[in-house]
C-alpha cells in the first residue's frame, strides 16, 4: 500500500478514534461512579421480565423516557415529571431513552397513571381510552377464555371494543409490562443539572 | 475529573486545528493534491462525456472536442469494469432487492398512523416491530450493500488497474446476506438489542463484521497495484468508509459494556456515525466520480475536496450527541457535538462549491442524462440536509423538532435524498458498464425518477409540517397532548402518499436490474472472464 493511501487509512481511524475517545470514553469514566439516584432499586425479574417487553414490542420507537428541564420545555406540566439525571437510569440496559413522542414521556408513567386497570384496557385497545390516539391494539398480549382457571387474572374490556369472545384475561407478559410500566416513577428529588448551576 | 477532561479537549482540539491548518498551508502551496483532478480521465477524455445510459445528444450540448480517448486506454478501462462484476453484481442485486423488501416495510409503518388497528393481531406485523425492520433493512440492506458495490466498481477505476481479490468481497456479500436474513427474523421475532440502529442481536452482528472485513479485501489488495499518481478524492472516502465502519459497529456492539446513559452517548455517536461517516463518504466517492465524467470536466476545485474529505472525517464523527440535547447526559459533550454539528458547514460548502459549480453552465446535460440527473438532485439534497442538520442542533431549533416527525423527515433527507438517489444514479451507471449489456427499458428508468422524485417531495414536505405542528403544540403546556397527535395527523396522510409513490418507483428499479441481470446472465458472449485471483 502506498504512503498516500496508508496516510489516508491511519488518520482516518485516528480521527474516528479521537471522536470516539470524546463522546464515548471521556463520558464512561466520567458516569461510570455514578450512584443510582435515591430511593432507585434494582427491577424485580417481573418488572425485568416487562422490561423486555417493552423492548421488544419496540415502545421506544414512540416513547421518551427523558423529561426535559422546565427551562426548556413544559415537560413537567404534563406531568412527565423533574429533569431526568444519569443515576435514575442505573439500572437501564439497554437504554431506552428515546428521540420520539409520538406518544407521550413514559418516565414517571407508574406516578402519573397508577392505575393497572387503567393500563390493561390501554394496552389492549388505546383508542378505547385516548380517540385520536394512533397507538396499535396490543390484544395479542391477551388471550380470550372461556372458564376462568386458579392464578389467571381477568381484565375488564367493555365489550364494544373486545377483539373475540370470551373472558380477557392478561398472558404473564401482559402483566410483567403492567408492572414495569407502573414501576416507571422517577419522581424522588433528586439535584438536577439547572439547580447545580444556580449559585 | 471534569478539569482532566477539559485538558484533554484543549489538547485535541489544539492538534486538529494545526492538522487542518497544515493542510490548509500544504495546499495552498501546491505541495498536496494537484494533478489529482485528472485521474478520473484518459488522456484526451476531458471534454468528452462517459455515461451509459445518455441520447447521443449529451455530447452535443457539452460542445465538441478535438481528439478521441486512446482506444487501448478504453480497453483497459474495460478491463477495470470487468473485473469487479462478480462482486458489484453480489452487492448490488441484494441491496435492490432489500430496497424494496425495506420500502414495502416502510410504507405499513407509515400506514399503521392511519390504520392503527391494521395488522395488530400478531406481535411481528405491529409497529414497534416493522419500524425497525424499516429502518434496519434500507440502512443495512439497501444503503450499505449499494456503499460497497459501488465502491468496489469504482476501486479498479480509480486506480486504473483491474480488482484483486474480488471473490473474497463476493464471500462478504453472501455473508452480509446471511446476517441480514438472521436479523430480520430475530427482529421480527422480537428478538432485539433494543437500540434504534442497533437492533440486530450482537449474536448475529458477527456476521456483518465478516461480511464488511471480506468486502474491504480487494480494497487492500488493489492498491499497491495502483497505476495513478494521485488517490482521486472518491479514493479517500472509500478507504476512509471502509476504515470508519467497522471501528463503529464493533464499539457500538460490544455487549454488556455499556450502561444506562452512556449506553445513550455510544447509540448516537453510532447512528449518526452510519450516516456521517459510511453512507456519506461512499455517497460523495460515487458523486464526486460521476459529476466530472458525465459532464467532462474536473471538478472545480480539487483542493477543496480534500479539505471537505478531512473537515467532514474530523466534525463529523463528533457530531451524534446532538440527538440528546435536553437529555441526561454531560452537557459538556451535548455542547462540544453542538459545536462540531455547526461547524460541518465547512465540509459542506467544500462539497457543495465542488459539486454544484463543476455543473454550473452545463445545465442542459440534465436533459439527455438521466443519472447526471440523479446525481444532481442528490448532491443538492445532500447540500440541503447538511445545512437543516447543522441548524436542527442548535438548542432552540433543536426544542421544537426534537421528538418530532421533523426529525424523521430530515433523516430521510439524508439518508434517501441523498444517499439514496445518488446510489440510483450511480446503479444506473455501472450495471451496463460491468455487465456489457444495455438497460432493457430506457423510459422506465425515467418512470423511476419521476416517481422518486415527486414522492420525495410530498413525503419531505409534508412531514417537516406535520412534525412542526406537532412540535409547536406539544411546547404549548395549555393544549393537551393528544392535539400534537392530531395536528400531525393530517400530513402524515402526505407521507403514505409520497411513501407509495416511492416505493412504486423502486419496485420499477428493481424490476428493471433483475431484467438486465437475466439479460445479462443470457448472453454468454459478452459475460467475459471474471479477472479475479
Amino acid at each position: 500500500m502506498s504512503t498516500e493511501a496508508l496516510a489516508t487509512a491511519v488518520g482516518s481511524a485516528a480521527i474516528v478514534l479521537f471522536a470516539g475517545g470524546a463522546l464515548v470514553l471521556a463520558p464512561y469514566l466520567q458516569l461510570e461512579h455514578i450512584e443510582p439516584s435515591p430511593g432507585l432499586r434494582p427491577y424485580t425479574p417481573e418488572e425485568a421480565m416487562g422490561r423486555g417487553v417493552y423492548v421488544s414490542e419496540g415502545c421506544v420507537y414512540c416513547h421518551s423516557q427523558q423529561p426535559r428541564d422546565p427551562a426548556q420545555a413544559p415537560d413537567d406540566q404534563r406531568g412527565w415529571g423533574r429533569p431526568s439525571v444519569p443515576g435514575d437510569y442505573a439500572y437501564d440496559y439497554p437504554h431506552q431513552l428515546g428521540t420520539m413522542r409520538t406518544g407521550p414521556d413514559l418516565f414517571n408513567v407508574g406516578a402519573r397513571l397508577p392505575s393497572a386497570d387503567w393500563h390493561y384496557l390501554h394496552l389492549y385497545q388505546p383508542r378505547a381510552v385516548s380517540p385520536v390516539s394512533v397507538m396499535p391494539s396490543y390484544a395479542y398480549l391477551f388471550d380470550h377464555v372461556d372458564t376462568v382457571r386458579p392464578g389467571d387474572l381477568v381484565v375488564k374490556i367493555p365489550p364494544e371494543v373486545q377483539r373475540e369472545p370470551g373472558i380477557v384475561v392478561a398472558t404473564p407478559e401482559a402483566q410483567a409490562l403492567v408492572r414495569y410500566l407502573l414501576r416507571l416513577d422517577h419522581t424522588a428529588p433528586v439535584l438536577t443539572a439547572s439547580q447545580e448551576e444556580q449559585p | 475529573m471534569n478539569g482532566t477532561i477539559a485538558w484533554l479537549f484543549a489538547v485535541t482540539f489544539v492538534i486538529g486545528a494545526v492538522g487542518l491548518l497544515g493542510l490548509v498551508a500544504a495546499i495552498a502551496r501546491r505541495q498536496f493534491g494537484a494533478g489529482g483532478a485528472h485521474v478520473p480521465f484518459l488522456d484526451h477524455e476531458e471534454g468528452w462525456a462517459e455515461d451509459p445510459v445518455a441520447t447521443p445528444r449529451l455530447q452535443r450540448v457539452l460542445g465538441a472536442t478535438p481528439r478521441s480517448p486512446d482506444p487501448a486506454e478504453l480497453r483497459d478501462r474495460d478491463a477495470c469494469d470487468r473485473s469487479s462484476r462478480g462482486p458489484v453484481l453480489a452487492f448490488v442485486l441484494s441491496a435492490v432487492a432489500w430496497l424494496a423488501v425495506g420500502s414495502i416495510f416502510g410504507l405499513v409503518v407509515s400506514l399503521k398512523f392511519q390504520y392503527p388497528d391494521w395488522l395488530t393481531d400478531q406481535a411481528w406485523t405491529t409497529f414497534g416491530r416493522l419500524r425497525p425492520l424499516h429502518l434496519d433493512t434500507v440502512a443495512y440492506g439497501w444503503l450499505s450493500m449499494a456503499g460497497m458495490g459501488v465502491a468496489l466498481w469504482l476501486l479498479p477505476r480509480l486506480l486504473r488497474t483491474p480488482l484483486r481479490g474480488g471473490r473474497w468481497a463476493t464471500a462478504g456479500a453472501l455473508f452480509w446476506n446471511i446476517g441480514m436474513l438472521l436479523g430480520t427474523g430475530a427482529l421480527a421475532s422480537g428478538w432485539t438489542d433494543g437500540l434504534e440502529w442497533l437492533e440486530y442481536p450482537w449474536q448475529i452482528d458477527g456476521f456483518f463484521v465478516i461480511g464488511g472485513s471480506l468486502a474491504a479485501v480487494p480494497m487492500f489488495l488493489t492498491l499497491p497495484h495502483r497505476k495513478v499518481d494521485h488517490l482521486y478524492v472518491s479514493a479517500l472516502y472509500i478507504i476512509g468508509a471502509l476504515v470508519w465502519f467497522p471501528i463503529l459497529f464493533v464499539v457500538a456492539n460490544i455487549p454488556n459494556l455499556h450502561f444506562g446513559v452512556e449506553h445513550a452517548l455510544v447509540n448516537w455517536w453510532f447512528a449518526h456515525n452510519v450516516l456521517g461517516l459510511w453512507f456519506t463518504p461512499l455517497g460523495l466517492a460515487a458523486a464526486y466520480y460521476l459529476i466530472p465524467k458525465i459532464v467532462g470536466r474536473p471538478i472545480y476545485s480539487y483542493q477543496l475536496s480534500l479539505l471537505g474529505f478531512w473537515s467532514l472525517a474530523l466534525f463529523y464523527s463528533q457530531v451524534g450527541v446532538h440527538h440528546l440535547i435536553g437529555g441526561p447526559v454531560p452537557g459538556w459533550v451535548v455542547t462540544l457535538s453542538i459545536v462540531t454539528s455547526v461547524s460541518m458547514v465547512i465540509p459542506v460548502f467544500a462539497v457543495a462549491v465542488n459539486h454544484h459549480l463543476t455543473v454550473l453552465g452545463r445545465f442542459r446535460a440534465l436533459r439527455h442524462s438521466p443519472v447526471l440527473r440523479f446525481i444532481v438532485l442528490g448532491a443538492m439534497l445532500y447540500t440541503a440536509a447538511s445545512f437543516q442538520g447543522s441548524m436542527e442542533s442548535l438548542r432552540s431549533v433543536n426544542t421544537l423538532t426534537h421528538f418530532t416527525h421533523y426529525t424523521v423527515a430530515h433523516a430521510h433527507l439524508g439518508a434517501y435524498g441523498f444517499a439514496s438517489i445518488v446510489f440510483f444514479g450511480a446503479i444506473y451507471f455501472l450495471m451496463p458498464r460491468v455487465t456489457g449489456v444495455e438497460w432493457p427499458w430506457r423510459p422506465l428508468v425515467d418512470v423511476h425518477f419521476a416517481l422518486i422524485a415527486v414522492g420525495f417531495f410530498v413525503y419531505f414536505t409534508t412531514l417537516t409540517i406535520g412534525g412542526l405542528l406537532q412540535g409547536q403544540a406539544m411546547l404549548d403546556a395549555s393544549r393537551p397532548f393528544t392535539d400534537s397527535v392530531s395536528a400531525a395527523a393530517p400530513w402524515l396522510w402526505g407521507r403514505t402518499a409520497g411513501g407509495l409513490l416511492m416505493t412504486l418507483g423502486h419496485l420499477v428499479f428493481a424490476v428493471h436490474v433483475g431484467a438486465l441481470a437475466l439479460r445479462a446472465a443470457r448472453a454468454p458472449a459478452l459475460s467475459l472472464t471474471e479477472e479475479m485471483t
